[in-house]
């Protein structure tokens, strides 16, 4: 078995069948980060850079420790060091990278489709690792990790999706993903953070979260960004909270099996509250340990099936 | 010098004109028009022969809407290199927008323009200038200097004026040149950071969207400052289905008010944005199918005055980008013919009507003496036969720049010959 596709750019790209396999391998790696000697010499004389053009601590560190627990050779580029401050455009500076041989190539970038047009001029494979408001795939696909851990299984599942949706690229890929796993999909937020078309997606929007809540499985937060005050598309955070934070009081609305999932950084009493983060019920570290699994996954299923074994 | 082109079908919508003629070119003017096979004498048997069997003779077409990037970006195009591709595409005549670097605001630039075309000795270039000075929206340029040194409108095309009451002063101190305003209708405070229309596609995609409405509301603003100001407002590149409704109810009115519409606008949607094609990275954005018909609709009832193409050459590096970064436009000027011909094909328009969205009309709105094949009138001429298919190769274009989104499309009608003063300046037979 092998992926449909040799980049990951998103969740768009992947099938029913592609998701499988690698919640599959994914689970299958979660044992070696639990050894005293975490690492298999999977991947070894293989070299991965992670490109980042963005800040970013999670998703960066998370790839550098999965592709190191794999034996292979990590590199990392931040946009702040790279040629891209000299002005170097993006394809030359892929290309000078393409250049020394790397066999995956991991990108962040600000920019929606960046990756897209990156792996039209590089022949290694790519993983996007967010780009603009477009796709984080590896998110998505561990937040369906993370769910199908708890829940047995994904289809049928109902997840209501609440702040931002405008601006994130989680929401985007995980939309994708959910639907293609028979989930169902609702978002809600403030009507300036949800697009305007965004029925025509497939999903529920609605504006009022205990509405939203009562009924689902998962609840996933979004973190709410402070300079949405300053672009005009929110009054303020504390209003923003007082209809969308959520508490241990809204959360009495919901099942009592709800799960909860935050793809962080957290802003702590503004979208959730500390209790809430800190119950029973919230995922977010299980996330952060499953983001490893999943990307040890996508890296041995486009690198290493061949020439190794998972164990 | 005379030339002779025969046996083919001319269409001069001016003159009401359509059927089997010749037309003989004498110094640089139309002498006579007769029909088929009746211009003749022993004076003629030297003269050069344009034979145009199977084929439309019309008036050079004229093109109000143009990018030449001269002076200031001529990496990207230059008054020669435009030309060559107005040329190219059947075009004698193109008014060049004031958006270089300096900006097209005061006597030098224009004079400039005006030797630059004349170097290149191809086709008419007429200079749009601006109607603010440096495209600052924030004083009127000199609009008499402007006119007096051979623009013909004024416009801060990519940059419209936001400013309500500048934008009053300018259809009123206008009105003394009887020059028409020319509005790139987008309020920017709707679309600041926009790159593509707000849609279904934007939102998968996501990137951030420009609201039809930008383009809306900018329209209508104009039209009602109008009523007070008098002048002459003339909308550029129309793509909103609703803004064409707005310029429909403006005419009914008797209110002075034209549009032209790009033929990306009548042929695309943004639909070809997917994959961050950034070929389709235009302003105004491709819209919806709604807005496709909605413009083909103005087209076929004559809301809409004249087709232009807004060609805005990019170089690659301009283009081969983050979507959200790379610049706005495309070249237009050699394709505008075969895609104003599917219009022809699916019906919206005739033929005849076609050549006169391309020749009659503009200058009809821009009081030119020229898209006529009238006696003693310039012999600006193109021929073509609109039955020709062939594949659209960007990288045969005549224009420095190549960022076109039809590569690889089978269209039909080729430009043969085109002839500006009576000298042949491109013709299909050299290539």
């Amino acid at each position: 078995m092998t992926l449909s596709t040799k980049n990951i750019l998103g969740t768009r790209e992947l099938t029913k069948n592609d998701i499988q396999q690698i919640l599959d391998t994914a689970d299958s790696f979660k044992e070696i980060s639990t050894r005293a000697i975490k690492k298999v010499p999977t991947l070894r004389g293989k070299t991965i850079i992670n490109l980042f053009f963005e800040p970013s601590t999670r998703t960066r560190t998370s790839f550098e420790i999965a592709g190191k627990r794999l034996s292979a050779d990590v590199i990392n580029i931040s946009g702040a060091t790279s040629s891209a401050v000299k002005g170097e455009n993006l394809i030359d500076t892929a290309r000078n990278l393409e250049a020394m041989n790397p066999d995956i190539l991991v990108v962040r970038h600000d920019c929606s489709g960046a990756v897209e047009l990156l792996s039209q001029f590089v022949s290694s494979p790519i993983i996007n690792a967010g780009d603009g408001s477009h796709e984080h795939p590896s998110q998505a696909l561990l937040d369906l990790l993370t769910i199908r851990s708890h829940k047995g299984n994904l289809k049928g599942l109902s997840v209501a999706i609440v702040g931002d949706i405008n601006h994130s690229r989680v929401v985007r890929s995980n939309i994708r993903a959910m639907q293609t796993m028979g989930m169902k999909v609702r978002v809600v937020g403030p009507p300036p953070l949800i697009p305007v078309e965004m029925k025509r997606l497939g999903v529920e929007v609605s504006y009022n979260l205990i509405e939203t809540i009562k009924d689902v499985d998962v609840i996933m937060v979004l973190r709410v960004q402070l300079e949405r005050q300053s672009q005009g598309l929110l009054s303020s955070l504390r209003e923003y909270s007082n209809y969308f934070c959520l508490t241990s009081e809204t959360l009495a609305q919901a099942r009592d099996d709800v799960l909860i999932i935050h793809p962080g950084p957290v802003n702590r009493g503004i979208e959730i509250s500390l209790d809430v983060m800190r119950s029973p019920r919230s995922l977010i570290l299980n996330q952060v340990t499953n983001g490893v699994a999943v990307r040890m996954a996508l890296f041995y299923l486009l690198l290493g099936e061949n020439n190794a074994n998972p164990n | 010098m005379q030339t002779l082109i025969k046996n083919g079908r001319v269409i001069d919508p001016a003159n009401q004109l359509d059927g089997a003629f010749d037309i003989l070119i004498d110094n640089g003017k139309i002498k006579t028009i007769e029909p088929r096979g009746k211009i003749s004498g022993s004076k003629l048997k030297n003269i050069p022969v344009i034979d145009a069997e199977h084929c439309v003779v019309a008036p050079g077409f004229c093109d109000m809407h143009v990018h030449f990037r001269e002076p200031g970006h001529e990496y990207k195009e230059t008054i020669e290199t435009g030309s060559a591709s107005a040329a190219a595409g059947g075009f004698s005549t193109v008014a060049v927008m004031p958006n270089t670097c300096p900006v097209n605001d005061n006597r030098s630039i224009t004079e400039l323009i005006f030797s630059q075309a004349k170097k290149a000795n191809l086709v008419n270039v007429l200079p749009i200038g601006a109607i603010t000075k440096g495209l600052k929206g924030k004083s009127l340029s000199d609009m008499g200097e402007l006119k007096e040194a051979g623009c013909i409108g004024y416009s801060d095309d990519g940059m419209p004026v936001m400013d309500s009451e500048l934008m009053r002063r300018a259809f009123e101190y206008s009105r003394m040149f009887d020059l028409p305003c020319i509005q790139h209708s987008e309020t920017l405070d709707l679309t600041r950071g926009g790159c593509m229309n707000e849609g279904i596609v934007s939102t998968e995609l996501g990137l951030k969207g420009m609201p039809v409405e930008a383009e809306d509301i900018m329209v209508f603003r104009d039209i009602c400052l109008l009523r007070k100001t008098g002048g002459r407002l003339h909308v550029a590149h129309i793509s909103s289905g609703g803004a064409v409704e707005l310029v429909r109810q403006a005419k009914a009115k008797g209110l002075p008010v034209t549009c032209e519409v790009a033929p990306h606008h009548f042929t695309l949607t943004e639909e070809a944005c997917r994959n961050y094609n950034t070929d389709a990275k235009m302003s105004p954005p491709l819209r919806t199918d709604e807005d496709l018909e909605l413009i083909k609709e103005g087209l076929s009832d004559g809301t809409i005055d004249i087709i232009a193409t807004d060609h805005a050459p990019h170089d690659v590096a301009d283009k081969q980008m983050e979507f959200s970064k790379a610049c706005f436009g495309i070249v237009g000027l050699e394709t505008a013919l075969p895609l104003t011909l599917k219009m022809v094909d699916e019906k919206v328009i005739t033929l005849q009507k076609a050549v006169d969205l391309l020749t009659h009309q503009p200058c009809r709105v821009f009081n030119l003496d020229k898209g006529t094949l009238g006696i003693g009138k310039d012999a600006d001429v193109v021929v073509f036969n609109p039955k020709t298919q062939y594949i659209i190769e960007p990288e045969k274009f005549k224009s420095r720049s190549k960022n076109s989104p039809y590569k690889g499309w089978k269209v039909r009608g080729k430009i043969l010959h085109t002839l500006v003063a009576g000298k042949t300046v491109y013709s299909a037979c050299d290539e």
